[in-house]
């Protein structure tokens, strides 16, 4: 199984990581967007198990939770749905998800099922680093990495707290705020980058609001170690949901059109 | 955080890392203020002056004879805004104004706490935003006109179903991204620590009158306690003073909604199970594998899948019982104290009536029961209305 550490040192510039709520807008459609999103170019992949109640969201992942609720996905599809990922090609997996579905399975099985399926980290959203405790250990003994959140109002104390807790790579968020595409980049995730960099080796991957070739291409001049996209591509999936053929399209050209302006910054 | 905000294993802030500098300020100057001089006397003058405490004690003789024992009713009803919440939101708002924010938002079901915030804020002159449901909105109008003419903006939240949960989550989300400038002012004493805490401080004037009127008035404690259970701040309010009386039975009462078997409720400690929702690890009706349950209740303000921790812990402890009352025994509830005693009350004070009524004939004749009488019902008129001619 392919690990963060293997692609983080192999890769010489960002890596590209879409982000797909598992099963939206059906278990089938979901699976050939992330197919396609493999074949034009991610090198590591976030999904998402949908909540009744994501606080940490902006209203286009909300809505992706509903529809992939309403088809009828739960715990034990999105399990399959990775194994299915992983048959078609060994990427690494992050998961990021709500704690009360982790809580209601059993933790530590949780952890050993879904390191099983293929997963290779599970970033709790409403688990702050105060609790990790909660979740270090049983992700260890499963053999899963930690992946922790830093956003802009994160003290430099606790961003070294967070940083020696984390194996597999910093969520650094972009903005104060929710999940949601947005026209500008924020301008405070250069400075928070760069403080990052400054107080750890981990690797950081930068989210939230990047929806723009441009504003991945800025994130990773300022050495940003990964690009993750989400809502974007989700209202790809929302504006083309009676054309499946033309949603597989666009998203295949914007990831596209994303890993070449990455690749472009580190020439 | 200073503090981990844990009753027992409940409890606790489990919330995105955003949040949590701004918890920790809200922390620091809730411990920094709430024993202040200063602060505690700016309170208490605002709640005898502005909100009308002292609230009385009040024997309810024709509603005793009806259940046959006797029935106190602590008259929350009677505070301005027409409930308890004011005690809160003055609490919190003046602690706002000391942390020199600017801004307050806050979420409300019933539109009693949104009221309550919405006349804090145009006491304070802060701007204010309410998070309301559309169902709620829908069904407590008269609300939602009273905040707008205190000069509150009411948004509304469409997500789930238009309930206070949703009207939560998105309180949350915008408070995400306005942390610097905004205080959230939270309604009920769940949510992520120090919520519950200062929910319960900011309520907890409840029990202490309660107890010293019961000690002049009756001459001794009750024997027991009822308040009904939402979020539960009106319940741990009233409780908070006589935790340590042992012989005082305290009654929580849960929306029972159409049936506790029909699963078309809101009764969390009677028939959930334990899970994380909003940053606090608490009883939380939820499907097997997690998701949160769609509620239902009569009464908007009790319509709630998860309730505050430490009213887990006073179950699993046994200090406190909690019972369900469903939705017609709480509207017959609210007829024959409107019919007995002239008083009308909240659908959501009215689950507690509800339970002393499933009493009638099985307590001694004295017996002294105290309800805390936490709203009064003229919001809920045509609620009353409606259900009374659906059934006709």
């Amino acid at each position: 199984m392919r690990t963060y550490k293997q692609i983080f040192s192999e890769l010489k510039r960002a890596a590209l990581i879409p982000f797909f709520v598992i099963g939206d807008p059906d278990f089938d459609t979901s699976l050939a967007i992330v197919k396609t999103a493999i074949d034009a170019g991610a090198d590591v992949l976030e999904l998402g198990i949908p909540f009744s109640d994501p606080i940490a969201d902006g209203p286009t992942i909300q809505k992706a939770d509903i529809r992939a609720l309403t088809s009828g996905i739960n715990v034990q599809k999105a399990r399959e749905f990775i194994e299915k990922v992983k048959d078609y090609k060994d990427i690494p997996i992050g998961l990021l998800m709500y704690y009360n579905l982790i809580y209601q399975y059993g933790t530590q099985k949780f952890f050993s099922d879904f390191h099983e399926a293929g997963v290779n980290s599970v970033l709790v959203a409403d688990l702050s680093i105060d609790d990790a405790d909660e979740i270090t250990a049983p992700a260890a003994s499963a053999g899963l990495d930690t992946v922790f959140m830093v956003t802009p109002n994160t003290t430099p104390e606790r961003m070294k707290l967070i940083a020696s807790k984390t194996t597999g790579f910093i969520y650094t968020v972009s903005l104060l705020g929710v999940t949601g595409s947005r026209e500008k980049l924020s301008d405070t995730v250069e400075v928070l980058i760069g403080k990052l960099k400054k107080l750890t080796s981990v690797p950081v991957c930068v989210g939230f609001g990047i929806s723009k070739p441009e504003h991945a291409a800025a994130v990773a001049s300022a050495g940003a170690d990964g690009v993750i996209i989400g809502s974007k591509i989700v209202e790809l999936i929302e504006k083309n949901l009676s054309n499946r053929e033309k949603m597989l399209a666009e998203i295949s050209t914007f990831l596209s059109d994303v890993k070449s302006a990455i690749k472009h910054q580190s020439n | 955080m200073k503090y981990k905000g844990r009753f027992g294993d409940y409890g606790g802030f489990y919330v995105p890392e955003v949040l949590i500098p701004v918890l920790e300020e809200l922390e620091q100057a809730f411990y920094r203020f709430y024993e202040d001089e200063r602060f505690v006397s700016e309170l208490a003058q605002l709640s005898k002056d502005y909100a009308g405490r002292p609230s009385p004690l009040y024997y309810a003789e024709r509603f005793s004879e009806y259940v046959g024992f006797k029935v106190y009713l602590k008259r929350e009803d009677l505070l301005h805004g027409g409930a308890h919440k004011v005690n809160n939101t003055l609490g919190q708002g003046l602690l706002a104004k000391y942390m020199g924010k600017t801004k307050l938002i806050a979420e409300t079901g019933a539109g009693q706490h949104g009221l309550a915030t919405a006349m804090i804020g145009a006491l304070f002159g802060m701007e204010t935003k309410i998070f309301m449901g559309v169902t709620d909105i829908e069904r407590q109008s008269v609300n939602v006109h009273k905040m707008k003419l205190c000069g509150a903006e009411v948004i509304d939240v469409e997500g789930g179903t238009g309930t206070l949960k949703d009207a939560i989550n998105d309180a949350l989300r915008y408070w995400t991204a306005n942390v610097t400038d905004t205080f959230y002012l939270f309604g009920s004493t769940c949510g992520p620590h120090p919520y519950p805490t200062i929910v319960k401080h900011f309520q907890s004037c409840i029990g202490k009158e309660t107890r010293q009127q019961c000690l002049e008035q009756i001459g001794r404690l009750p024997d027991m306690i009822v308040a009904c259970v939402g979020g539960g701040s009106n319940a741990i309010g009233i409780f908070s003073a006589f935790l340590d009386d042992k012989d005082v039975k305290l009654i929580g009462v849960e929306a029972g909604g159409r049936s506790l078997s029909s699963g078309k409720h809101a009764a969390a400690l009677v028939a959930g199970r334990v899970g994380i929702l909003h940053g606090a690890k608490a009883y939380l009706l939820q499907d097997k594998e997690g998701q949160v349950h769609d509620t239902e209740s009569v009464s908007a303000g009790l319509d709630y899948p998860a309730v505050g921790p430490e009213h887990c812990l006073l179950k699993d402890t046994g200090r406190a019982e909690y019972v369900a009352a469903e939705d017609a025994e709480v509207l017959d509830a609210f007829g024959l104290l409107s019919k007995t005693e002239g008083i009308l009350p909240a659908l959501e004070s009215a689950h507690a009536l509800a339970f002393l009524c499933s009493q009638k004939g099985k307590l001694d004749a004295d017996t002294i029961a105290v309800v805390n009488l936490s709203g009064r019902g003229d919001k809920d008129v045509s609620i009353v209305e409606k259900r009374r001619s659906a059934d006709e």
